[in-house]
């Protein structure tokens, strides 16, 4: 129901607080940040936005945790297959 | 794309799917619902539904703010469009919803002021640059979008800026969750949890599911191996004998929420005592208005809105289609008097609506698709 | 036969039926290039100028004048901003034109130039779309012989508006037409897509959205003369993607020979910058509009040698092969996505909206 794409924090607005330079594959948008706790987010950050709001940051361990989860469940099905391969039914 | 890509590889999936099978029992079916409307754009849009085995079954939810908004409400809109010094600004995804005499673009046609905007601070900026404007923007929504509204109006109130207005649709989850658990045709086995909804109200509200209903929820990314990998881990509760809350959406769902998220919401607005649903009729406690701090904010009562109640036309099936107990397809009138171009009800206007995601992108079974792809 | 089958088999029956326009007044849906247009057009113009040279709807006329082989069309430019990166409404109005003659196979050769001015427009401004119209025209290797001017009171137009017609000369013996597309029949793209519809969209300033991107605006009367030598008889029809993109023109060819277009998504060219600002808007790239990107069906055979030809082509270097034609499913665009799965990909309804759901 809500579109809501990563993007990199590549500046903090000078005059305000509330305020930053998101970039999504190198589309760039000033993006409010006013949801997110003061001084949470520095560039280089990965943030949540959707409709102009930053709506959480992105927790890169967990993101890396997930792919990990993933890539295990595949290789579990891999050796799967080559035990499946290897057996002799015959 | 960064936290993009990575999550549609298509050999993770191949590989995931079939620890997908390997969960099923055999001979049993399982019927899990989307609950979010963002949740089945997916689906559609990356073919996901050729991934799983047929004894899985997914249930396009009542997650579209668009397809919720009943026809009334549009009218409403529209009325307020009219006045002659008001700019209309509403996102995209309004623009082709039908009330009961046309939509925001028909308005257009017909002479009103009615800008598309992507952000709420879009419309607080159109409304500081034209001062002798009213300027209106048509909240629409569930709790991801509420915060950024509130934080708009936080705003104007903070800049003295009196002629911008919300006319205020939002809608919250749970009571339509509620709503569809309590219907007497339930056949599901479990929910996949609306992902961005939870960054601000968390996990923990959806306790009552498992708790009360005894169904599992898993609260589910965007892309498409995280919707698989949240079918998965529901899969894995059934075999388990579990039924809980689990977030796999864990880079970006805090499991606590955001408070500062839920405490804009709070200072703005409050629950109505009731809400029309489209397709699924009042239901209590389900929707948000602005408080009396913020009137001069609430185009509610800074206009006369006629707030006409316009039925639901009774060709149109999306009641149940919303409640997932009817396909698509099943309705009477999907794809012939119901389509993109001419549609009836509201699932067929937004893309991401379980009838116009079907129309546009599911519309023919697995096995024409598979012999027309062989090649 | 399953109920699914036959709700489906309903369906194609009604998207079958002739089209009609419901509304009473136009909508901006009707000039987006999608289904509302083609059905605006269909119930009201072609009906009202019914004969066989218009029924064709292609993208322009093939007319034998004096013995000669000559092909006529006409195209009108609105555009907000009328200048963006990469170009302005002058260059524009002059390579649209070219490009329908160019994509009948056609040598471009004279164009007319219509001008609707609002009062007060900027003179300055007017000479500036003119030297773009110039420069465009000579690039292209065609002449403005005639034009017209009017002048509407302030508040009646936005600021400019050109209309071209361009009249061209078959000079080889190929007849291009979606008739003539057969299943087996490879799809090819001449570069990457949606530039120009996406560099108009943030150039309007609506969405506060900056980008690397320009308009990619182009004459093509050259990649495809390359194409034409390189496959002589191997091109079955050829389509500039403008509005509406790659999906409606894939859409149309499908319909009006009942055969199916499957495309490979990975093999899709876009550009990250384009993709980017697509998922932040939620639109899809295939239905954004390019002003110099053709798509060509060929004979399967030939898919490798009009590839290359496209790429020896500065124009047509980022060309790619994206799909095929099929028996099934019969009038129907199929994408198969990179993920493994696959979509239906219709035609458009109205303009592709950004959307937050």
């Amino acid at each position: 129901m809500c579109l809501g794409i990563p993007g990199e924090i590549v500046e903090l607005s000078a005059d305000r607080d509330d305020l930053a330079m998101v970039e999504v594959a190198g589309v760039r948008r000033a993006v409010n940040t006013g949801l997110l706790g003061p001084g949470e987010v520095r560039p280089g950050d990965w943030v949540l936005v959707h409709v102009g709001f930053a709506m959480s940051k992105i927790d890169e361990a967990e993101a890396a945790a997930t792919l990990e989860l993933l890539r295990g469940l595949g290789s579990a099905y891999t050796d799967e297959l080559e035990a499946l391969a290897s057996s002799d039914i015959t | 794309m960064r936290f993009v890509d990575e999550y549609r590889d298509a050999d993770q999936a191949r590989a995931l799917a079939a620890q997908i099978t390997a969960l099923c029992e055999p001979g049993r079916r399982y019927q899990f619902m989307e609950v979010c409307g963002g949740h089945t754009h997916t689906i559609y849009k990356h073919g996901l539904e050729d991934h799983l085995p047929e004894a899985v079954t997914l249930v396009h939810g009542p997650g579209c703010p668009v397809c919720v908004i009943p026809m009334g409400r549009v009218d409403d809109a529209i009325a307020i469009a009219r006045h002659p010094d008001v700019i209309m600004t509403s996102f995209g995804d309004m623009m082709r919803v039908p009330g009961g005499a046309g939509s925001f673009f028909d308005a257009k046609a017909e002479g009103a002021d009615i800008r598309m905007v992507y952000s709420p601070l879009d419309a607080l900026k159109i409304a500081r640059r034209n001062p002798d404007r009213r300027v209106v923007f048509m909240a629409i929504g569930f709790e991801t979008t509420a915060p950024s509204t509130a934080m708009t109006v936080l705003r104007a109130a903070a800049e003295g800026i009196e002629n911008f207005s919300v006319f205020c649709n939002h809608v919250t989850i749970l009571p339509a969750i509620k709503a569809i658990l309590d219907s007497p045709d339930l056949r599901l086995d479990g929910f996949l949890g609306p992902g961005h909804v939870s960054t601000v109200i968390g996990c923990r509200p959806y306790e009552f599911i498992p708790g009360r209903y005894g169904k599992p929820l898993v609260c589910a990314g965007f892309e498409p191996l995280d919707i698989l990998q949240s079918v998965h881990m529901l899969l894995r509760q059934l075999a388990d004998g579990r039924a809980e809350v689990e977030n796999q959406y864990t880079r970006v769902v805090p499991w606590d929420g955001n408070q500062r998220a839920l405490e804009a919401i709070g200072e703005v607005m409050e629950l109505r005592p009731y809400f029309e649903w489209r397709g699924l009729g009042f239901i209590s406690q389900s929707a948000l208005r602005v408080r009396d701090a913020y009137a001069v904010h609430d185009a509610e009562r800074v206009f006369d809105v006629p707030g006409v109640r316009v039925a639901d036309p009774k060709a149109c099936q999306c009641g149940e289609v919303l409640k997932g107990v009817i396909k698509p397809w099943e309705c009477k009138v999907f794809g012939t008097a119901c389509t993109p171009e001419t549609p009836i009800g509201t699932c067929m206007v937004s893309s991401e609506g379980a009838c116009a995601a079907y129309y546009n992108y599911g519309r023919f079974t697995r096995d024409r698709v598979k012999e027309a792809t062989r090649a | 036969m399953t109920t699914e089958q036959s709700v489906l088999e309903r369906i194609e029956r009604a998207r079958l039926r002739k089209a009609r326009v419901k509304e009473e007044r136009v909508t901006l849906a009707h000039g987006a290039g999608g289904k509302a247009t083609q059905t605006l057009v269909e119930d009201v113009f072609v009906d009202a100028f019914r004969n066989p040279h218009l029924e064709a709807m292609t993208d322009g006329a093939t007319l034998t004048l004096n013995g000669t082989r000559t092909v006529f069309t006409t195209d009108t430019f609105v555009v907000s901003p009328l200048f963006f990166p990469g170009g302005d409404i002058g260059d524009l109005a002059v390579n649209g034109t070219v490009n329908d003659l160019a994509v009948c196979g056609a040598r471009p050769m004279y164009l007319s130039a219509g001008f609707v001015l609002e009062e007060g427009f900027p003179v300055a401004d007017l000479r500036r779309i003119a030297a773009s119209m110039s420069a465009a025209a000579a690039a292209a290797g065609v002449a403005v012989v005639t034009g017209d001017t009017k002048v509407v009171e302030r508040g009646k137009a936005d600021g400019c508006y050109v209309n071209t017609a361009g009249i061209g000369v078959l000079e080889r013996d190929v007849t291009l037409g979606a008739a003539a597309v057969r299943a087996g029949d490879a799809v090819l793209v001449s570069g990457p897509i949606g530039e120009h519809g996406v560099t108009i969209m943030l150039a309007r300033g609506e969405l506060d959205i900056e980008a690397d991107l320009a308009s990619d605006t182009a004459p093509l009367h050259e990649p495809v003369a390359a194409l034409l030598d390189a496959v002589p008889g191997g091109v079955r029809v050829l389509r500039d993607a403008t509005r509406g993109g790659v999906a409606t023109v894939l859409n149309e060819i499908a319909q009006a020979v009942r055969l199916g277009v499957v495309l490979d998504e990975a093999a899709i060219p876009v550009a990250p910058v384009v993709n980017g600002a697509c998922e932040l808007l939620g639109i899809d790239p295939l239905y954004v509009a390019c002003e110099g990107r053709f798509v060509a069906v060929v004979d399967g055979e030939h898919a490798d040698a009009a590839l290359a030809a496209l790429r020896g082509h500065p124009l047509g270097q980022g060309a790619a092969i994206v799909g095929h034609v099929a028996d099934e499913p019969a009038g129907t665009v199929l994408l198969k996505t990179s993920f493994g799965g696959t979509r239906i990909v219709d035609m458009l309804v109205g303009d592709p909206l950004p959307r937050i759901c």
